[in-house]
């Protein structure tokens, strides 16, 4: 499925439009990367293990997006907005939110 | 006693190893932003060229960044005086110009990248283990041109 975030489709026309999509995902911090997190905190760095579940999360509900847009017959998804936020303390959501459009 | 030794240790460490880590970083931000020149990046809307376009896509590129111990003192301190909170600028500056890097990284092969959105959020807050860190992720659409 294609995706871009621009409100139009470069390169191809869009036919149809199927209303807006969305996916989500909380995902807590394991222990032991929290351990090593603190441990980093006193040198500061890059957290990897961070950087990984923030990649992992959004990737399923990039993954979960796509599968609602692909139940409504689209085969391509616009307009895609990222919106992360803190739940509670430990855990991290992210929603993506999208128009499902049909191109050519 | 030993809870100041304690923290002159955790001081001490995060103040060279901090500060080692940050003009290594900076160092690495500059050779490869120098590299990247050839590939244009916009925020704006639309392409800039007007080309005949082949091919779109999301890209994403995301870093999380930690703050040390030393520069975390200093902000401290800044919260009683007031005014600008340099250590943060420099993580913030850090963190967003990787995250961007990233994702001109994972498209070498596009043309142009149009529509750069940058969303920071801090995974911490509110948290009783007060880990101070960024969370950057920026997404774009890279374009490819008809050859």
């Amino acid at each position: 499925m294609d995706i871009t975030n621009t409100e139009t489709f470069p390169g191809k026309t869009i036919i149809a439009s199927h209303g807006v999509v969305s996916g989500s995902t909380v995902r807590a911090k394991h222990a032991g990367r929290d351990i090593m997190a603190s441990i980093k905190n006193v040198f500061g760095g890059e957290l990897k293990g961070y950087t990984e579940l923030l990649e992992e999360s959004r990737n399923e509900a990039l993954e979960r997006m796509q599968n609602q847009a692909k139940q409504m017959g689209a085969n391509a998804i616009i307009n895609v907005r990222f919106s992360t936020s803190s739940v509670a303390a430990g855990a991290s959501e992210i929603y993506v939110y999208g128009t499902a459009v049909t191109v050519e | 006693m030993d809870n100041l030794i304690i923290l002159a240790v955790l001081i001490s460490c995060g103040y060279f190893f901090g500060r080692h880590a940050e003009k290594k970083h900076y160092r690495s931000i500059v050779e490869r932003e120098n590299a990247l020149i050839s590939l244009p990046i916009t925020s704006s809307r639309h392409v800039m060229i007007l080309r005949e376009i082949d091919s779109s896509r999301l890209v994403l590129g995301g870093v999380v960044i930690s703050v040390d111990y030393f520069k975390r003192i200093l902000a401290g301190l800044r919260n009683i005086f007031g005014g600008n909170v340099r250590s943060y600028e420099t993580l913030l500056d850090r963190a967003r110009r990787e995250a961007v890097l990233r994702l001109r990284e994972s498209c070498l092969d596009a043309d142009e990248i149009i529509n750069l959105r940058i969303e920071t959020s801090s995974i911490s807050k509110g948290g009783d283990s007060k880990i101070g860190c960024v969370e950057v992720l920026a997404y774009a659409t890279a374009i490819y041109y008809k050859k």
